[in-house]
């Protein structure tokens, strides 16, 4: 198995292709581009595994279309000079017929230009602010319209009307704090201001003063990345969830939870495409199996379940399309439907993007999420607002 | 009433943070002249060494005590091993502990992993007003600042250690001659220094987390406040963490994070252009 440069291979065990026998065809290239290391990794780091995970399983099953995958993973190491460096590698030396990966929408602004100069396809495993219309780019991730269709209200009418948004200073948090006074005003909430934080901010002591001043009834979170989780801890230890609430739509995607004190996150209120706490069987069954694969017994996370699900939607176009290359999974992507650990995804072929189940959840104290409620089978509607593939 | 009260302690936990990062610098760059780039990671290894402490069941204070001692072993070490070689020679120096800085890192990252840990502290808030509250945590670590800076100021002014020290930097080659160890005291003055930073990334630990790339976050703020400062090394850190505490709290408070860094970076172009050797120094001066 040649590795790539510069980057830590997550081939394949040999010995699984080996044992089932596939023919000794040219393999299939799988490209993986994600943040093992830098202020990003915490998005990044069970996604890597799950993708993995992913390409193992279908190896085991005999490969996709007869063949076997090639897993080729690349550290982007949160530096966006190094996704563009490794898009370009993937697809002209490594010649991937399908890139996964990109965390930031930054990133994947960065990548996609590569991805049509090349003519391959990539899969953008992670949640945004929606409205990309782009062939060769699938996202299989929630977009805000999914998410905060059902949080929004309950925010609202479980905690109050006057909300405080704080964010991260780029293109997701920006965009997502406008969505948010949409859906707030829509049901008759108002936002009282919206700060936004470089992503290497970690003293909020300031913005947690002018918080207290205002006295919303909730302050929402898009903070992002290593140094924001700061936030978290200096909330609790000045104001403290008890007087004014928070509701996040990016807390416990990096796993915050994990690594803050049960005080620190307890009552946070999110929505999500999949937590470790979902009661279903094929939830269950996709935990069990990460945990055994990866010998990792901590919280998984949507993260995670999107880099599975990613393969997985790719591995059945291609299996439909019968081509594993770029051009026709394309044309097979429209309805192409998995069950997985989260719900059952389908690509929606207007935009690329997937009608998927969305489920509310509450952070316990015991490191994990208290399932409020799913929403099912939401269509990605702020996209489709904007974008009509094919026509 | 309980808005100035705020406001003054924002400006003071500011000014704070700004002495805490920095005091282990001023010691060895103000003292020693030795430009010490991996001073971050030795604040990163001293909030690691309080996550050890945590995950040993000590009491923080006894964790802040780790990595004061830890990280000041490992500043010898670093003095014996590379720095002791390369006094006199800037650049060399300067490259020599760039290589150290990006070594930690990679070291911390592979053995302890790149994730994000927690150290957590329970003390509680005191109310200010209605509208206001106040970690208590930050108010230690006010104390702890003005605490470590006080001591280490009387430390060199006070003690008999101090004024070998002192002398030692002044002038080695008579010191020597009067039969002074001076490469003794050239290793506990890096390892005092070190310790030092190591107790700034114990008391950051609990509130920014702990994680390999935190020193990038520091450094550049301490080697400000220290060449800012000038020439003595602890009045100069506490005029320049007053200056950049002050100017970092007020512009925070009245817009942003962001503008009260960029604020303190003018401040900072601008008093160096009319006091190029910094706000404690003789020269430059018509004396």
């Amino acid at each position: 198995m040649k590795a790539a440069s510069g980057a830590l291979a997550y081939a394949s065990a040999p010995s699984v292709l080996a044992t089932a026998g596939i023919s000794q065809e040219k393999p299939i290239v799988i490209g993986n581009i994600l943040d093992q290391t830098g202020g990003l990794n915490i998005y990044s780091l069970q996604q890597i595994k799950a993708t993995a995970m992913a390409v193992d399983e279908l190896n085991a099953g005999g490969g996709v279309l007869g063949r076997p995958l090639e897993l080729v993973f690349y550290d982007s190491q949160s530096n966006n000079q190094l996704n563009a460096q490794y898009m370009t590698e993937a697809l002209v030396r490594d010649e991937a017929v399908v890139v996964h990966g990109g965390v930031t929408s930054s990133s994947r602004e960065v990548m996609r230009p590569i991805v049509n100069k090349f003519g391959g396809l990539y899969f953008y495993n992670s949640m945004y602010e929606g409205g990309v219309c782009d062939p060769r780019h699938v996202c299989p991730a929630m977009v805000p319209s999914q998410q905060l269709k059902p949080l929004v209200p309950h925010v609202v009418e479980n905690m109050g009307k006057r909300a405080y948004v704080l964010g991260a200073d780029y293109l997701y948090p920006h965009t997502m704090g406008e969505w948010i006074k949409k859906y707030t005003e829509e049901v008759g909430g108002e936002v009282i201001a919206t700060e936004f934080f470089p992503l290497d901010v970690s003293n909020f002591a300031s913005a947690i003063t002018r918080i207290q001043a205002e006295k919303p009834d909730v302050v929402w979170s898009v903070l992002v990345g290593n140094a924001h989780n700061a936030f978290y801890r200096q909330y609790e230890a000045t104001v403290g969830k008890d007087t004014i609430p928070l509701a996040s739509c990016m807390f416990g995607i990096g796993r915050e939870q994990t690594y803050l004190s049960a005080d620190e996150s307890a009552g946070i209120v999110n929505a999500t495409s999949f937590h470790d706490g979902l009661e279903t069987e094929a939830a269950k069954t996709f935990l069990d199996n990460f945990k055994t694969y990866a010998n990792d017994d901590s919280y998984v996370g949507d993260y995670g379940e999107l880099g599975y699900r990613g393969v997985k939607l790719w591995a059945l176009a291609a299996e439909k399309a019968g081509d594993a290359s770029a051009d026709a999974v394309i044309e097979a992507l429209p309805g192409t439907s998995f069950d997985a650990p989260g719900g059952k995804v389908t690509i929606d072929g207007q935009t690329n993007h997937a009608i998927m189940d969305i489920h509310l959840i509450r952070a316990n104290r015991e490191q994990g999420w208290d399932h409020l409620g799913t929403t099912e089978q939401l269509q990605p509607v702020d996209t489709q607002a904007v974008c009509t593939l094919g026509s | 009433m309980y808005d100035a009260i705020i406001f003054l302690y924002q400006v003071v936990f500011s000014i704070s943070l700004f002495i805490l990062i920095s005091t282990g610098l001023a010691v060895i760059f103000g003292m020693m002249k030795v430009i010490n780039l991996a001073q971050g990671e030795f604040i990163m290894l001293g909030a690691y060494f309080a996550l050890l402490g945590e995950v040993m069941g000590l009491p923080f204070i006894l964790s802040a005590l780790l990595a004061m001692i830890g990280v000041g072993l490992f500043g010898v070490l670093v003095e014996r091993l590379l720095i002791r070689f390369l006094y006199g020679r800037l650049t060399d120096t300067l490259l020599a502990t760039w290589g150290l800085s990006l070594l930690m890192i990679g070291a911390v990252t592979t053995f302890l992993g790149p994730q994000v840990a927690g150290v957590s502290v329970e003390t509680g808030r005191i109310a200010v007003g209605e509208l206001y509250s106040v970690s208590v945590y930050n108010l230690y670590i006010i104390l702890v600042a003005f605490a470590a800076l006080a001591s280490c100021w009387a430390l060199w002014r006070y003690t008999r250690f101090g004024m070998i020290a002192r002398a030692v930097m002044a002038n080695p080659g008579m010191t020597s001659a009067l039969g002074v160890d001076c490469h003794k005291y050239y290793m506990l003055t890096f390892g005092i220094g070190s310790a030092l930073s190591g107790l700034a990334g114990a008391m950051l630990a609990p509130i920014v987390g702990t994680q390999p790339t935190m020193g990038g976050l520091y450094v550049a703020q301490a080697f400000v406040s220290v060449i800012t400062g000038g020439e003595l090394p602890f009045l100069g850190t506490l005029l320049a963490g007053g200056l950049f505490g002050t100017t970092n709290g007020v512009l925070s408070y009245a817009y942003s994070q962001v503008i009260g860094e960029i604020g303190v970076f003018l401040i900072a172009i601008v008093l160096l252009r009319f006091l190029p050797h910094g706000m404690t120094s003789q020269k430059g001066r018509a004396q």
